[in-house]
């Protein structure tokens, strides 16, 4: 009953707080949606346009390999004029790629030798990998006919010089191939929790210890727990409702990115939705009571907010694990906090079914965890020295 | 009536409170008298049960403070050294917020405060946020909420630090209004015109020790000086942190 006190009384004066509300219920939960779109959209687009406009190439010594150039304009290469210093044009990101014919070209070319041209191009250069690839395969293609024909000539199956053909057949689906991009996605929605309960842990114990209040509660006929699960509920209620707006916003903008035009279906549902907020609902209490620990070890609001905010790298771990060294996902896994949210969501991602031991799996280390720091919550709550504010 | 027997509370090596004695009976004022650091608040944090004394005794109405800390906190009425108000509520919702957690139901709550906010002469200020409030305002609406529930004993931890003079010459006679009704009234100060004008009995503590617990007369006699301020001085043993 009076822990139902504590928390209405947190809720109601935590609405009052601008900073508070924005960040829980709008820039926290909204951030990760909005971010995902601008990105997907811009990459997909840049993508989109560059495979279909023409290849603009400059090229030293055209002149050499007539033959050679006008095979390659009939595949879409535009000529440019050379710069003087190649090296320094494609460091600069003046050219994505430079092509040079050397003045030999022409002389072995003619006596059957190996000819050369040489690309110069910087592979750091996101850019510049696409337009060296592109290149690279009209140059092929051009040795590849031509040798060819001279096999031909010489009366043999150019056959001869293919000993191996390889035919790729990728199993990839096209949600499996979206579920490779969204890999980040499942660390939006842990930050989205984090967030959502940031302000009122931060302001229920360092920020109630530094506005001198603290004493002044303790000194109320109720013991410290009842307080503290007060607290937890209302940083819980603010969390949930980050969640559940960021789940909405995820399952509104899914339909708003142009996945198909890369042969992707993202099915970022109201099925969906639902599905992630039941896997994140352990992570809610986790968050609240652990931010409530590290803040009750920090003496003022500032102090609290580093640490605090340190504490959002922590969920990063699994995602860049996943994402950097993709691991088969094994059945323990989901018995690991984060990291089970992390591979079920990507999974659901993936349009793979998560199944329902899986999910208990997922939900009860979580709440198992969840339960365990909140008794450590409640421990650091029962010391002396958490009251003084001085 | 709270009852102190030989309280003991250390930190690290220092003796903050090193065995300390006293009684503070039913409509009496009891003045807890002694310079910065002597272990005044640390006694008064042990008494409200925010702190457990290494050794000793706390009873308050016969209670003992180790076995029922909860049946403690709810004869107590306390204004801390700490009296941070909750500034995105008004000065009514922080009264209400602690009267709830004291469980009282709303129609004695109500005439409860009605009582403490003309007393007070807070009724201005009832509706307002307390963000932005003065010192004089800020410790009315702390003791309103201290005093919600209707205790049978007062502790206030230095009540007038930081109070004007009209505000000071006010909480005086509010806490001479809680002794006539028969209340326990333990207040802690380092001035000492201050005990010496509203006591009933004087507790003087030094170096977590109590060097002196008397009435204002019987100190004066008992050190050979009229002037209780050379009396204070001669008991101390050092002029050290007492303001006149």
């Amino acid at each position: 009953m009076k822990t139902l006190t504590v928390f209405l009384k947190e809720v109601k004066e935590s609405l009052r707080d601008k900073r508070t509300v924005l960040s829980a219920l709008l820039y926290g939960p909204l951030i990760g949606p909005i971010v995902m779109v601008m990105l997907i959209s811009t990459t997909i687009n840049h993508q989109m346009d560059r495979a279909d406009q023409p290849l603009k190439v400059p090229v030293i010594g055209a002149q050499y390999a007539p033959h050679l150039i006008d095979a390659l304009k009939q595949q879409g290469l535009v000529l440019q004029s050379p710069p003087a210093d190649p090296d320094a044009a494609v460091r600069n990101q003046d050219a994505d790629v430079v092509l040079r014919i050397p003045s030999n070209y022409g002389k072995a070319w003619t006596k059957g030798e190996v000819a050369q041209v040489e690309l110069i191009y910087d592979s750091s250069q996101r850019d510049a990998n696409a337009a060296e690839g592109r290149l690279a395969g009209m140059l092929k293609t051009y040795a590849g006919t031509q040798g060819a024909m001279r096999l031909v000539a010489r009366g043999l199956s150019p056959e001869l010089m293919m000993p191996l053909r390889v035919d790729a057949r990728d199993q990839s689906t096209p949600q499996s191939r979206a579920g490779m991009m969204f890999g980040i996605l499942p660390y939006f929605f842990v930050i989205t929790v984090l967030v959502g309960g940031m302000y009122l842990a931060i302001d229920f114990t360092a920020g109630e210890r530094e506005r001198q209040s603290l004493e002044p509660l303790f000194a109320n006929p109720l013991p410290r727990w009842k307080i503290l699960l007060g607290k937890l509920g209302a940083i819980c209620t603010f969390s949930l409702a980050s969640l559940l707006i960021c789940v909405v916003a995820f399952a509104v903008a899914g339909r708003f990115l142009p996945t198909d035009k890369m042969g992707m279906t993202l099915n970022l549902g109201f099925a969906f939705a639902g599905r992630v907020f039941l896997l994140m609902l352990p992570l809610v209490l986790l968050f609240a009571a652990l931010q409530t620990l590290v803040a009750g070890f920090a003496k003022t609001y500032r102090e609290a907010q580093t640490y605090l905010s340190l504490l959002m790298v922590v969920p990063m771990l699994p995602s860049m694990l996943l994402t950097f060294m993709p691991v088969k996902t094994v059945g323990w896994m989901y018995a690991v906090p984060l990291l089970g949210q992390q591979v079920g969501i990507t999974q659901l991602l993936r349009g793979g079914a998560v199944g329902m031991p899986h999910v208990m799996m997922c939900l009860v280390s979580g709440f198992v965890v969840a339960l365990l720091v909140t008794l450590a919550t409640v421990w650091v709550y029962r010391s002396e020295r958490l009251a003084i504010s001085a | 009536m709270i009852e102190v027997s030989d309280l003991r509370k250390t930190f690290g090596t220092v003796k903050a409170v090193d065995g300390v004695s006293f009684i503070a009976r039913d409509g009496e004022i009891t003045g807890l008298l002694g310079p910065n650091g002597a272990g005044k608040t640390t006694t008064l944090r042990m008494l409200y049960t925010l702190m457990k004394p290494d050794s000793g005794q706390v009873k308050v109405d016969g209670i003992d403070a180790a076995v029922d800390p909860l049946g403690v906190r709810r004869l107590l009425g306390v204004l801390p050294d700490a009296r941070g108000l909750y500034k995105r509520l008004t000065a009514r919702e922080n009264i209400e917020y602690f009267a709830r957690l004291h469980d009282i139901e709303p129609a004695r709550m109500r005439a409860r405060s009605d009582v403490l906010v003309d007393a007070l002469e807070m009724r201005d200020i009832l509706d307002r946020r307390t963000e932005g409030f003065s010192q004089g305002q800020r410790v009315k609406t702390a003791i309103a909420r201290a005093l919600i529930h209707d205790p049978s004993n007062v502790i206030l931890d230095e009540p007038t630090n930081g109070l004007d003079v009209m505000a000071t010459r006010g909480l005086r006679q509010f806490m001479q209004a809680l002794k006539a009704e028969g209340r326990c009234v333990l207040f802690s100060s380092h001035i000492m015109q201050e005990v010496a004008a509203l006591c009933d009995r004087i507790v003087v503590i030094a170096h977590g020790r109590v060097v002196a617990d008397e009435t204002p007369d019987a100190l004066r006699a008992q050190t050979g000086e009229t002037n209780l301020e050379d009396a204070f001085v001669k008991i101390i043993g050092s002029e050290e942190g007492l303001a006149a």
